[in-house]
């Protein structure tokens, strides 16, 4: 298995922590005094800088120490925050996406001008060098100190273990250690957590006093500590003298002591490999000191990133949440997919077997199944508010060139999509919100002329209906005109002059390849190339798009789109010999066809559903089946938005678990099938695109309203 | 056996370069990505040392370190900071709610991994 590099996690990460940011930014725009987002905002910057600067990612942290500079002056109420800062704010966070990616393409010079602009606005810092020090020369010559301790009663409750601090002491150079004992009270008073020793270490090394201070860095404030030079020589008489004159260890002893430890290496002089030392980390000189006094740290440029080459040896398992591949997603689906066919053959021959365990196997192979394929589809869904949030940037820096006042609303921003979904939804509704944003909305004074308030609005919102996501884009802008398109379309040959088309027919043309009306092509939009593509993408999801309008009121696009790409309740229906499945989301219900209505409805196909005309498509003669129709003809009810169709076919035959495949290049421009799937006995079914039906069957509807 | 180390960071790739760090130093790291979550997974784990971010949403370094002293299976256990410059003020806060010790970020894997044997031995 292989662990991802932390300097991608990091990548992704940041990416997560500067959308938080913008998203910050942006909210703070309307309440720039909500301390929340300000700590929001700050927190995201702080992370990336920290984390930044172990990756490797230096520009990026020192870029961003500046801007968090400001920003926690921002937190601490020193400076206001105001317009200007958010928009310096933004721009910086767009410095740092770009640092981020690609640190090479970044443009230093705007780095620049936003640190100075910054500067301006904040009294930050200005960028300096940081002058690296050289790591200190280890002192040579060895020195003979007197350490005397005593720590605080508790200080083994905080997780400090005195014996670790006199190992590393010992590290040091050459200890003797003598325990204080004076302060132990009597067994019956003694508290068996409290620490009641002292200890006093006469210690010669060739390390400085600050390498035996830092040994207590943790618990240097809370505790005495005596630190005296005693001896420049460290001679063994000095030595001895010393301790001997402590009256803690015996003259002689010391000199036996010292004499056998002087046949192996001389006292004072620390050969180097004497020095605890990790050979595999690639040590800097003086470890403790680099690791716990970080100001003077000065970063060994050695340290090329030696955890890198022990991946192997890591295993990956956050308790929280897991990052995962989207193809290893798509696999899962895949094998899913897989198994969900597999088990409707199964079902098959359990409902002609006779055997009762095979029979009670198959229906608990089934419920797993299920229930396995709704815990896989429920992996791949992402609430939509992730697409949302960036459209508020879109919003914001349109408004910002068109010089247009827009206020953005989003609503049911938790409304779940599959995850391939979404990430193709970006483009096209970039796109609808820029058209809405540039062709809808009018500029300040043409609103105010129309009577309505300046700000215009873009509404944004999801539902979900069955087994469909709604999604429409709204605003209070002109509208569109239905004689400029008209025009338009006459003038560009989509439309014989003259001809009757209702309104949505008319609106459809919008999406037709290179159809524009905007009398002045600006940059953003109006150069015909977008709905076409929109329209196409939608498609391609198996959504559809609708238009609607009231002129001076302004437009509303809704695409529908499926839940998922991959697997869908189905009806599975039987027309002539072949086997076809609808989408049960779309179906409504299913009624006798009696041949005397038959007969008397031929020409008309009209069906009387409780009052309402329902059209309905023959099926039969749609696919031109050869095979003599069933006496007892159904019609299947579908719908697809507000409207709805009648299907005609020979048989119902139950619900079946739909795993769609799609159908190759060669079949890809037939609209009526949406795709295929693969039936228990291993024939194959075709699935209807029930959009295309409907618009087909209301079509023939209209056409014939229109004859009569 | 190999000591546990728990580690506590809102940060994912903080987490990640930790876990490469100790895990490649032969330490069972678990991971926990905020105090809320470190508090529980401290205390259906027997976790050697605590290693947490100060700055964290929801339940912060200081109050998880004060939660975890509170636990009889926590005294004792070190528990270390990571902090930045700019912290002193809390990172006394931390100290005076339990905390072992702090190792200041930025920070390369070496000092992270000799602040671990200052504290846990070797």
């Amino acid at each position: 298995m292989n662990v991802a590099d932390p300097k991608e996690i990091f990548q992704q990460e940041a990416q997560d922590l500067l959308v938080q940011l913008e998203n910050a930014l942006l909210d703070l725009e309307h309440t720039p005094h909500d301390s929340a987002l300000v700590d929001t905002a700050f927190r995201a910057l702080h992370t990336i800088k920290g984390s930044g600067s172990m990756f490797g990612f230096e520009a990026v942290a020192a870029f961003t120490h500046h801007v968090e500079t400001a920003f926690d002056k921002v937190r601490q109420g020193t400076v206001q925050l105001n317009r200007e800062l958010i928009m310096i704010g933004l721009r910086a966070r767009d410095h740092m996406r770009q640092l981020i990616e690609d640190p090479d393409a970044a443009d230093i010079a705007d780095g620049e001008a936003i640190l100075a602009a910054l500067s301006r606005v904040v009294a930050v810092d200005q960028p300096q060098v940081t002058v690296v020090s050289p790591p200190l020369a280890p002192v040579v010559s060895t020195v003979t100190w007197r350490v005397r301790m005593r720590f605080p009663r508790d200080v083994m409750a905080t997780g400090t273990n005195p014996l670790l601090l006199l190992d590393e002491l010992r590290d040091l150079g050459e200890a003797h250690v003598t325990a204080l004992t004076d302060d132990i009270p009597l067994l019956e008073e003694l508290d068996p957590t409290a620490c009641h020793i002292g200890w006093e270490i006469v210690l010669s090394t060739s390390q400085p006093a600050t390498a035996i201070e830092d040994v207590f860095l943790f618990v240097r404030d809370d505790m005495s500590l005596d630190i005296e030079r005693v001896d420049d020589s460290a001679s063994v008489g000095g030595l001895s003298d010393i301790l001997a004159s402590l009256g803690e260890v015996g003259a002689e002893a010391v000199l036996t002591a010292l004499a056998d430890k002087a046949e192996q290496e001389p006292v004072g002089e620390f050969p180097a490999d004497a020095i605890p030392a990790q050979p595999e980390m690639n040590m800097p000189a003086q470890p403790e000191k680099a690791a716990i006094v970080p100001a003077k740290a000065s970063a060994p440029a050695t340290a090329d990133a030696p955890h890198q080459k022990r991946e192997g040896s890591a295993k990956a398992s956050a308790n929280s949440s897991v990052r995962v591949p989207a193809e290893r997603l798509n696999e899962l689906m895949d094998r899913v997919g897989e198994l969900v066919i597999a088990q409707s053959r199964l079902r098959q021959i359990a409902a002609n077997s006779n055997d009762q365990q095979v029979k009670s196997v198959a229906e608990e192979v089934e419920r797993l199944v299920l229930e396995l394929r709704d815990t896989t589809m429920g992996i791949r869904m992402v609430p939509i508010g992730s697409l949302f949030g960036r459209f508020r940037r879109v919003v914001h820096d349109l408004s910002q060139d068109l010089g247009k006042q827009v206020e953005l609303t989003m609503e049911g921003e938790e409304t779940e999509l599959d995850k391939t979904v979404i990430e193709q939804l970006n483009d096209p509704l970039v796109h609808l919100i820029r058209n809405a944003i540039d062709h809808g909305l009018e500029d300040p004074t043409g609103r105010a002329a129309a009577g309505k308030s300046q700000m215009g609005r873009i509404d944004l919102s999801a539902r979900h209906a069955g087994t469909e996501v709604l999604i429409s884009i709204k605003d209070d802008g002109r509208g569109l005109s239905r004689e400029r398109i008209r025009a338009r379309a006459e003038e560009r040959g989509l439309l014989a002059p003259g001809a009757v088309v209702s309104d949505s027919e008319l609106f459809q043309i919008l999406f037709q390849p290179g159809f524009s009306t905007a009398a002045q092509v600006t940059s953003l939009s109006g150069r015909g190339v977008g709905m076409d593509v929109v329209k196409r993408t939608i498609e391609g999801l198996r959504g559809t798009i609708d238009l609607s309008s009231v002129a001076g009121q302004g437009s509303e696009v809704t695409l529908r789109l499926p839940l998922t790409l991959a697997i869908i309740d189905g009806l599975l229906v039987r027309v002539g010999h072949g086997s076809y499945v609808l989408p049960l989301g779309a179906v409504e219900e299913c009624v006798e066809l009696s041949e005397e209505e038959d007969a008397r409805s031929r020409g008309r196909s009209f069906l009387n559903i409780r009052g309402e005309l329902v059209p309905f498509l023959r099926l039969r003669e749609l696919f031109g089946a050869k095979t003599p129709p069933d006496r007892f003809q159904k019609i299947v009810v579908v719908s697809s938005g507000d409207l709805k169709v009648g299907l005609v076919v020979d048989q119902v035959i139950g619900d079946h678990q739909t795993v769609i495949k799609s159908l190759s290049k060669l079949h890809a421009d037939i609209e009526m099938f949406s795709g295929a799937t693969i039936l228990g006995n291993g024939g194959v079914a075709l699935i209807l695109d029930i959009a295309h039906l409907v618009a087909f069957g209301q079509a023939k509807e209209e056409q014939l309203r229109i004859a009569q | 056996m190999a000591k546990t180390i728990l580690t506590v960071d809102d940060s994912a790739s903080m987490r990640q370069m930790i876990k490469l760090t100790l895990s490649g130093a032969g330490y069972n790291v678990i991971e926990a990505g905020d105090g809320t979550q470190g508090l529980s997974t401290a205390r259906g784990n027997a976790v050697d040392m605590v290693l947490t971010d100060l700055n964290m949403p929801g339940m912060d370094g200081v109050q998880l370190i004060r939660e975890l002293r509170k636990l009889s299976t926590y005294t004792g256990v070190p528990i270390v900071l990571l902090t930045t410059e700019s912290d002193a003020e809390r990172k006394q806060q931390a100290k005076a709610a339990g905390a072992t010790g702090w190792i200041t970020k930025p920070f390369q894997p070496e000092q992270l991994l000799s602040v671990t044997r200052k504290v846990l031995g070797q």
